[in-house]
């Protein structure tokens, strides 16, 4: 039966009218073989467009469409859609992009016009070979993994329990909590953040829908969309989880250490005990302890010496002997809520972290800071003694080409934050060393006029070192700022006592290989690329992986939580549907044809292709495949074939485009 | 032309059912005129089925003795090497007009073959570096070869020698293709049996090979496959057990049909590819090319291009045997 093709060109207002001559263009697409309407419209997505092909299709008037108006990305399961609407596979529709391939990118109108009729010819004849295919259902798993235990991770955890999902919580760290739980205030309300946070963290730790796994790190992610296979490893704690109360009578008497016993008052900085067998702090969750294998007397070598926290246990919860151990599970859905790290300021030497004394990061002076860290809330020097000016140094590592371009978006609200809170704990000068204050969140502007008026010295430049060389006697002893004072026009060296170096936030070391493990790429800072910046801020380009909090990118802690959020209500989205719609653009193996070379076998970024040992062939898992062709590249036979974009269907286009070759006054090309 | 009339009463006497063939030489080297004396023995079953009315290279026929024969009088010609120049060209057409059944036979015939590789100069520098160039050139009078040559009386004509070679199905409709550079004469005997049983595929096949790639056939241990170095067989011994591809020696054997019975291989020599493409391939090198990229062990640009500069000769490495028939088809001038 001949097939018969409907063309449908879009104006889209003026964006394709307004370079295109329209009419010029319905002409040619009438000229076309197997063309058997051609119609125009002001804009086709819009109810009366969609409604026109519809209706063609519905009066069995054309049997393949295509629509000739923006991106595939834009209005491709628009017209897929409407044409499933009229009663045809929505496979034999397919689109000619003259919008952003065409009418937004030229400038003369003649030529414009021209390649639209290349565009449209190459999809018409591409619709000549389209072929039905059908879409399949697959269920999903109502259990969700999130991976992090920071505050996205416990929202999002949360979010999810509370509405009866399963949820299996996985923490690299022992336990819970995150960056959150080292702070003492939170900007820019200056509430407790251990008040806020804690109930969240012990939440967790008691919701019958969530399992927590603690100092546990994700080993492998296989399957799709509904049902992925989950292997996570639990690092040996050498506390039996079952057993042990917290009562703390073990780090009492520990004799091991996990901090430099002889190092100054920044260098002995810690939360929790600072014995082998220690709590990371007070809060934690779960309130169980740790060795830390390097430090401790028993496990660091084979003569066993200590063994003292076993005797002191009266549960007997100690177990010098645990191992490693491997936990599969299945889930539908996965979180990724890992969070950040702080930039590691030693690599600018010129700051002198690592060099000098009383350079400290902004997470040490946090530590320092807290009420439960082992300054007890008060803010020393090095030695001890309480610091008369210090000064903060803005987007270190930050809005540096040399080292992160972007904008780390807390650093100047912590640094207003640290100031407030030295001025309320100690009559120390306070000075600011900023490039711009940016301070756009709910309440930020009001907190900074606030700062404005508790006489701290703003001084806007970018500081060029921190020196312990003194030039006079002022400067005897101190740590001296250099910076250019931009609103002064002048050098200016200031002598402190104290230097705080507000780091940025950057991608974790081991960002890269868990976005890898669950098949989502990072960008070129680091962080994990969302599926649309605007339009799917929490989903990623992998069905059923989703994204909260500084994973994504730099956030503070409002922001972190609304996306976690977004994401838990994205994926209790997917769960409320039992099932989900797969690609059926999907790569095929012809067993036939296939030699069993296995060169196609590590190219599947999504795991979907495997070498059948029995038959000798390699064969595509449909439900895996997501139809991105790497695969069909890398056949050197030509066994595997892309449903919807067979070699002949995408030639066939290449033609069409050459067809306009007749019709131009351009020189065709030689024999 | 009394030679003719005897066989043409020979036939009639003994097997009036045989096959009127013809054997024609293009461009090429001979070497598929040989491996069809290569059946061996099976020569003697061959000659019980077909008649041999035209093949220039073992018997002296004239192209008149053709050009008087009835249009379709050949019941099959086998066609082997390029379509190099006029005389090619003209043969092809005339021999296509003579036979109900037209077979390239060859990689030549087939995809170009060697003689393809023309395609990456143009016409003038070849003549200049065969005629004048090369380090062993003694031509004092810097003589190229003419089309027409005349000296007083003395008049010559030479055929035309085109730019671009060609395939033999890029001038002339051909009915089946028998690959191999050149082709193995046990497929030579395979494909011939097909034709006098009447059993041939569809129009436009492959005929005396494979439907998968030599891989297929290969013996040798196939893991996955993660390039990080390239080698030419001068370099090392390839290790006689497995994959030379994921040893780094360049071998075409997984975009190559299969039907050769991996003779290369068995003799530890990476497969150059003249058994061609498989029928959803449409161009040989490029898939190659395609193929090999996916696989390269480094993952950093820098380390990419590293490795790629290791390739021996890409160009002609990945189109030996198929430029004629590829997608660009010659370099362009």
């Amino acid at each position: 039966m001949a097939v018969r093709i409907g063309v449908y060109i879009c104006h889209c207002g003026t964006n394709i009218a307004g370079k295109v001559d329209i009419d010029e263009v319905v002409e040619f697409a009438r000229g076309l073989e197997n063309v058997s309407l051609v119609k125009d419209y002001k804009f086709m997505c819009s109810d009366p467009g969609q409604a026109l092909l519809q209706k063609d299709v519905e009066d069995g008037l054309i049997d393949r469409v295509v629509v000739a108006s923006c991106s595939p990305l834009m209005h491709e399961n628009t017209f897929r859609k409407a044409t499933e609407r009229g009663g045809l596979n929505p496979y034999l529709f397919t689109m000619a992009n003259i919008r952003e391939q065409c009418s937004w990118v030229h400038l003369d109108g003649a030529e414009t016009t021209d390649k639209a009729k290349d565009l449209i010819a190459a999809a018409v004849r591409r619709a000549f070979l389209l072929e039905p295919l059908t879409k399949r259902e697959v269920p999903i798993n109502p259990r969700t993994l999130v991976i992090g235990g920071g505050i996205a991770g416990i929202q999002a955890a949360l979010d999810l329990a509370e509405a009866g999902k399963q949820v299996v919580l996985v923490e690299r760290e022992p336990s819970i909590g995150g960056h959150m739980a080292k702070f003492d205030k939170t900007f820019p309300t200056l509430d407790c953040s251990a008040c806020i946070l804690t109930p969240r963290m012990v939440s967790v730790g008691q919701h019958p829908n969530i399992e927590l796994m603690t100092y546990s790190e994700i080993e492998e992610v296989g399957g799709y969309v509904g049902n992925f296979n989950v292997t996570v490893r639990k690092k040996a704690r050498y506390v039996d989880e079952q057993l042990c109360n917290g009562c703390g009578a073990c780090w009492e008497k520990c004799p091991g250490t996990r901090v430099p016993r002889k190092g100054n008052v920044h260098e002995k900085l810690s939360l929790g005990p600072t014995t082998s067998i220690y709590m990371p702090f007070m809060q934690a969750v779960p309130a169980i302890p740790v060795i830390d294998a390097q430090t401790c007397l028993y496990l660091k070598d084979d003569q066993h010496k200590c063994g003292l926290c076993a005797k002191e246990c009266e549960r007997d919860a100690i177990n010098y002997d645990m191992e490693d151990e491997s936990v599969e599970f299945e889930v539908g859905n996965i979180i990724i809520a890992s969070g950040f790290q702080t930039f590691d300021p030693s690599v600018i030497k010129r700051y002198g972290y690592d060099r000098l004394d009383n350079v400290i990061t902004a997470l040490q002076f946090e530590i320092m800071n807290c009420a439960s860290g082992s300054t007890g809330g008060k803010i020393q020097k090095a030695d001890g003694s309480e610091p008369e000016a210090i000064g903060i140094v803005h987007c270190v590592g930050s809005r540096d080409e040399n080292y992160h371009e972007y904008c780390s978006r807390v650093c100047c609200m912590y640094s207003l934050k640290y100031s407030h809170l030295i001025k309320e704990k100690t009559n120390a000068e306070v000075y600011q060393f900023y490039i711009d204050m940016r301070c756009f969140g709910k309440g930020y502007e009001e907190f900074y006029d606030r700062l404005l008026t508790e006489d701290v010295r703003f001084v806007r430049g970018k500081v060029a070192e921190v020196t312990d060389v003194a030039m006079n006697e002022a400067e005897e002893g101190k740590l001296i700022v250099r910076v250019e004072d931009t609103l002064l026009g002048s050098v200016r060296r200031i002598p402190l006592d104290m230097v705080i170096l507000s780091t940025g936030l950057e991608a974790h070391h081991s960002l890269k290989d868990v976005a890898n493990k669950c098949n989502v790429s990072v960008g070129s800072d680091g962080f994990i690329i969302e599926k649309h910046p605007k339009l799917g801020p929490v989903a990623t380009a992998t069905d059923g992986v989703f994204l909260a909090g500084a994973c994504q990118s730099p956030k503070d802690i409002p922001d972190t939580v609304a996306q976690a959020s977004a994401a838990s209500s994205a994926v209790l989205s997917m769960i409320t549907r039992e099932k989900i719609e797969i690609e059926a653009a999907t790569a095929e193996v012809n067993e036939d044809k296939c030699s069993g070379c296995k060169l196609c076998n590590t190219l599947c970024p999504y795991l979907a292709v495997k070498f059948d040992e029995e038959k000798g062939v390699s064969v595509v898992n449909e439900a895996l495949c997501k139809g991105c062709g790497t695969c069909v590249a890398g056949c050197p036979s030509g066994a595997i074939s892309a449903k919807h974009f067979e070699d002949r269907q995408i030639f066939a286009e290449i033609e069409g485009i050459f067809s306009g070759l007749e019709y131009k006054t351009v020189s065709k090309p030689k024999g | 032309m009394r030679f003719r009339s005897w066989k043409k009463l020979w036939k009639k006497a003994v097997t009036p059912m045989k096959l009127k063939t013809g054997i024609y030489w293009g461009a090429g080297c001979g070497g598929c005129d040989v491996a069809v004396l290569d059946v061996h023995e099976k020569i003697l079953l061959v000659a019980e089925k077909m008649e041999l009315l035209f093949w220039p290279i073992a018997m002296d026929f004239k192209y008149e003795d053709v050009e008087k024969m009835e249009d379709g009088e050949f019941d099959i010609v086998m066609y082997n090497g390029a379509i190099r120049n006029s005389e090619n060209e003209e043969i092809a057409k005339l021999l296509r007009k003579k036979s109900k059944t037209m077979v390239a036979l060859g990689a030549c015939a087939h995809l170009g073959g060697l003689i393809a590789m023309a395609n990456f100069h143009t016409r003038e520098s070849l003549l200049n570096r065969v005629y004048l160039e090369t380090e062993s050139t003694d031509n004092p009078d810097s003589v190229i070869p003419a089309e027409k040559w005349k000296k007083g009386e003395e008049e010559l004509e030479l055929p035309a020698f085109h730019s671009t070679v060609k395939t033999l199905d890029q001038v002339v409709d051909v009915d089946y293709y028998i690959p191999g550079c050149p082709p193995v004469p046990d497929q030579i005997v395979s494909a011939l049996v097909q034709v006098w049983e009447g059993k041939l595929p569809g129009k436009g096949s492959v005929i005396g090979a494979g439907e998968r790639t030599l891989c297929d056939e290969c013996p040798r241990e196939k893991e996955e496959k993660s390039i990080t170095e390239f080698k030419r067989p001068v370099d090392a011994i390839p290790e006689p057990e497995k994959c030379l591809l994921e040893q780094g020696f360049l071998c075409l054997g997984p975009v190559t049909r299969e039907g050769c019975g991996a003779r290369c291989i068995k003799t530890n020599v990476p497969c150059r590819g003249c058994y061609g493409p498989l029928e959803e391939v449409n161009d040989q090198g490029l898939r190659m090319l395609s193929a090999l990229a996916s696989v390269l062990e480094p993952k950093e640009e820098k380390a990419i291009d590293e490795l790629i500069s290791q390739l021996p000769d890409p160009l002609r490495t990945f189109y030996r045997f198929s430029a004629a028939a590829s997608i660009l088809r010659r370099k362009k001038v």
